[in-house]
């Protein structure tokens, strides 16, 4: 009776297909997106496999439940009921291979399960790069759920903590120790946070912002080894400048590399992580990878092979859960934008920018007192095409920002339609005229006039 | 080698300042505890007003000293750490049980015995004699204890000291700053100052912000024979209570949402916002919780208007015994007014967040949600993709709404509920959430599904 709960919005119902029995491995955003989406679409059996937890859960959410702004059930995505009302079942086992050839999953507990299509989403595992003593106990990176029970226990007995790493979960990390009253010093091999992503600007506003939050910040820093105790567990960590800084957990957050063992068991053709084509299929056509674990093996443009980010899972979920259920659809993710929050400046970005920006291609205002930065990137020769947005402590309205950077709009006509880009809550100060005192002191020759009023729906709803 | 104790909760690193501070707040929580269990009545009156304006000023520079350097320092940002972990705050903790009871307990002894306040109600009677000429005491008002000048007070004294708490700890949200400073505004002035000093004037309490049917007893028959008949201010009211309770509130809520009133204005909304926002994300957030919502506080609208339309039929052509309309006007008082919107709605603040009443039983505000959700400008905004489900919108909202629900499908938030308090908007780590008004064509819609619209098929 499926016709009777369908959202109509999605315009008629699918063409009436043979169901079949679809098994996700991962129930990480891509792997419950997908399964959504199916739902959505199609009457196919889902069945969807963790071993990490029973629920599909919100993995950005990790730092929360440590800090105790959230539970672990806060964190899930929807109500239990919500996964049995949609039949979509959900499995807690591991797996322990996939046979190819007679199309079965093997679990470590369950019975064998044979399956039409598969895909994969096991997302990634913390990087680690052979450094002597990183097998310590109290040594360790942030990914999972067995991760952050690891970290609680750890934490009962640390009052000095190391961080390495100068990257989002680093900073992360930093801010939850940081709330139990724990000393965190945190290793960067950068000239400053996160420098190979953020223009300097940018990276500098941040290293200051760390320092305010009492981290002992360490740039140009890298880690040489970690000592441990007669007992096995971390003591101190040896730096390359030969500094020696006690401690009593180690926190390992130098970036992840997708998760494709099971693939590489299975035989599929992998790379760093699992190949798969424009359709997310990987080298057996009914399987396919989406997630932190899919390597692209044509990345679109502007964009890289491998994404380990929340927003490249949805999207790719969104694209196989429509293949599977409909029309064989191409990944197409769009123009690309990414957000964080470091410590308590967020961050949002929007197309293009790239960590070096020319003089001529860039637009910057910055207000350290408030912790807030904007860049706007464009095209050297006027009229200036708009190709990325870079905000710090500032939000941006994303249909807006994607528009613009979809239809490559003149620096002027964005500055004339500022007042729409903004997303930061009601009475909040206005950036208009600091940031157009910054745009006129660059360009004095082109004037414009900015609208006040936002004009949403005619930038939005209505073609100009 | 460690040192357990300190796993859950930070480090004592309180600065001396803050220390001191903290010992003054606790000096005037002391006087108001030793004076309201047991008043020294035979107290020469200099020494009374000591111990009193002693008390409110302890509390009040205590208080905002201590939160001062609690939240005021160092960068600016949302400081919910250790919600979950503290047991005053964590969901059925053993303290959120002991404040639970206390708070109970106390609005029970309010309403029904409130004999047993007399030391409290001495306690603060030298500030009410000073400031208005009144007094609750029984050698003053011709033999009963009047329990609510010492109630009003303490309820003020919360709205501004809890207030003093939320500016710091939002300081870097304006929206949160001048809200703030509004219900602090409409409780201090037309919940306080204003009614005491009509009623010392004319013997009448007026409460300018409250209006039908959460003020349900002003449209009952007796009210309107007196304040239509009452002095010239009295009339006034009256016409006030009605225009806003009619067209007042369609227009007001048609611009702003509900939130003009609920967050803004409103007494019950100021305590929840200031005292209460320790207690927010306690509410129940599941779907269960919802439908429960929707029957009772749309139970209790029906149940006002069809008493109120009644009784005033009643008034003109008497079809009901006398003690029927009288029954059912108590019955009404008791259970709703009394029992629902006190001993519930306050009570339970450490045990089911701090806006039981507002979301399950408030009748005012199921006529501001319903034209909220039908006929209002008003929406929260989510930002196209950008939701990582973390779960914080619908962890800290008061209402219980489980804005997870909507922001990670990229649909924007349109609630009969919802009060516009913005605190999901201000938690949101992506900045996803914007509360706006805007064209009501497109309130609803799902602007930017990406899956849908744009990138899978550009």
């Amino acid at each position: 009776m499926s016709f009777l709960t369908r959202d109509w919005r999605y315009g008629p119902l699918p063409r009436k297909i043979e169901t079949m029995r679809i098994v996700i491995i991962g129930n990480g955003i891509a792997g419950s997106t997908a399964a959504r989406y199916l739902r959505k679409r199609a009457d196919h059996e889902l069945i969807m496999i963790s071993g990490e937890s029973a629920h599909p859960f919100s993995r950005t959410a990790l730092m929360y439940m440590y800090m105790g702004h959230l539970r672990y059930q806060d964190t899930k995505l929807y109500e239990d009921f919500f996964w049995s009302k949609n039949r979509i079942q959900l499995l807690q086992d591991w797996v322990t291979k996939v046979d190819t050839a007679t199309k079965t999953v093997h679990l470590s507990q369950s019975a064998p399960l044979s399956f039409d299509k598969l895909i994969l989403a096991t997302g990634s595992h913390s990087n680690r790069f052979d450094w002597p003593g990183q097998d310590l106990q109290g040594v360790q990176g942030l990914y999972s759920l067995q991760d952050l029970a690891a970290l609680e226990e750890w934490s009962a007995s640390t009052r000095q903590a190391v961080v390495v790493g100068g990257g989002l979960i680093g900073i992360e990390l930093a801010e939850m120790l940081q709330s139990r009253g724990i000393h965190v010093t945190m290793l960067v091999r950068e000239d400053n946070y996160w420098d190979n992503v953020l223009p300097k600007e940018e990276a500098q506003l941040i290293d200051r912002h760390i320092e305010a939050h009492q981290v002992d910040l360490r740039l140009s820093t890298q880690l040489q080894r970690i000592v441990g105790d007669e007992e096995g567990r971390v003591k101190e960590v040896v730096t390359d400048g030969g500094e020696v800084i006690p401690c009593q957990w180690v926190g390992l957050a130098v970036g992840v590399h997708p998760n494709a063992a099971l693939a590489q068991s299975m035989g599929l053709a992998c790379n760093k992580g699992v190949l798969v084509d424009d359709y997310l299929q990987t080298s057996h056509p009914d399987i396919y990878a989406i997630g932190d674990c899919a390597e692209l093996r044509q990345p679109p443009p502007g964009r890289k092979a491998i994404e380990p980010v929340w927003y490249t899972g949805k999207l790719m979920g969104k694209t196989v859960a429509r293949t599977l259920a409909t029309t064989p659809t191409p990944y197409r993710p769009g123009i690309w934008y990414n957000s964080a929050k470091f410590f308590d400046i967020e961050y949002q970005v929007y197309g293009t920018i790239p960590s070096r920006p020319a003089a001529e291609n860039t637009l910057l205002w910055q207000d350290a007192r408030q912790w807030q930065s904007i860049r706007l990137h464009f095209t050297a020769a006027p009229p200036h095409a708009l190709q990325g947005i870079n905000v710090l402590g500032v939000r941006i309205r994303h249909d807006v920002a994607d528009k613009m950077i979809r239809e490559a709009w003149p620096l002027s006509k964005v500055m004339t339609h500022w007042a729409a880009l903004y997303f930061d809550p009601e009475m909040s100060r206005s950036l208009t005229p600091a940031l157009l005192d910054a745009y006129r002191e660059r360009f004095p020759d082109a004037p414009i006039v900015p609208k006040k009023k936002r004009q949403l729906r005619d930038l939005l709803f209505f073609k100009p | 080698m460690a040192d357990h104790t300190l796993s859950l909760t930070p480090p004592s690193d309180m600065s001396a300042a803050q220390r001191i501070s903290l010992g003054v707040l606790g000096l005037g929580v002391l006087l108001l505890l030793v004076g309201s269990l047991a008043h020294p009545v035979a107290l020469p009156g200099l020494w009374a007003h000591l111990w009193a304006y002693g008390m409110l000023l302890s509390l009040i520079g205590g208080g905002a000293a201590y939160y001062y350097y609690r939240f005021g320092q160092g960068p600016a940002g949302i400081r919910n750490d250790g919600n979950f972990h503290r047991s005053a705050t964590q969901p059925w903790g053993a303290m959120a049980w002991i404040l639970g009871l206390v708070f109970t307990g106390f609005y029970i002894i309010l309403y029904w015995w409130p004999e047993y306040l007399h030391s409290l109600i001495a306690l603060v009677d030298p500030l009410f004699q000073h400031w208005f000429g009144r007094s609750g005491l029984p050698e003053n008002t011709g033999g009963y204890y009047n329990p609510w000048l010492a109630y009003g007070l303490l309820y003020s004294l919360a709205v501004l000291v809890m207030g003093i708490r939320f500016l710091y700890k939002y300081r870097h949200i304006r929206y949160q700053q001048v809200r703030t400073l509004s219900v602090m505004f409409f409780q201090l002035v037309f919940a306080f100052v204003l009614p005491n000093f009509l009623a010392a004037l004319n013997g009448q309490e007026l409460y300018f912000h409250y209006f039908w049917p959460l003020d349900y007893d002003v449209l009952f028959p007796s009210s309107v024979a007196t304040l239509t008949q009452g002095p010239a201010v009295a009339q006034f009211f009256f016409w006030w209570a009605l225009i806003l309770a009619v067209p007042g509130t369609v227009v007001l809520t048609y611009f702003f949402g509900k939130r003009w009133y609920c967050s803004w204005v409103c007494g019950c909304g100021g305590l929840a916002e200031t005292a209460g926002d320790p207690f927010r994300h306690l509410s129940d957030k599941s779907l269960r919780a919802w439908q429960i919502e929707r029957y009772l506080i749309h139970g209790v609208l029906l149940v006002i208007t069809v008493l109120t339309v009644g009784l005033l039929v009643n008034w003109q052509w008497s079809f009901l015994p006398q003690q029927w309309a009288e029954g059912a006007q108590q019955g009404y008082g008791f259970l709703i007014g009394s029992v629902f919107a006190g001993v519930v709605g306050v009570g339970f603040y450490p045990l089911f967040g701090s806006r039981v009443w507002c979301r399950f039983g408030c009748p005012q505000a199921a006529i501001l949600g319903i034209l909220q959700k039908y006929f209002s400008r008003f929406r929260i905004t989510t930002n196209g993709g950008q939701c990582i489900s973390c779960g914080n919108c619908s962890t800290y909202c008061e209402m219980g709404i489980d804005v997870k629900w909507y922001a990670q499908r990229e649909q924007n938030i349109v609630r009969a509920s919802c009060v516009g308090c913005g605190i999901c908007s201000a938690v949101c780590p992506r900045g996803v959430l914007k509360l706006e008004s805007g064209p009501t064509t497109h309130k609803t819609v799902i602007h930017i599904d990406r899956d849908e619209v744009k990138l899978l098929e550009p």
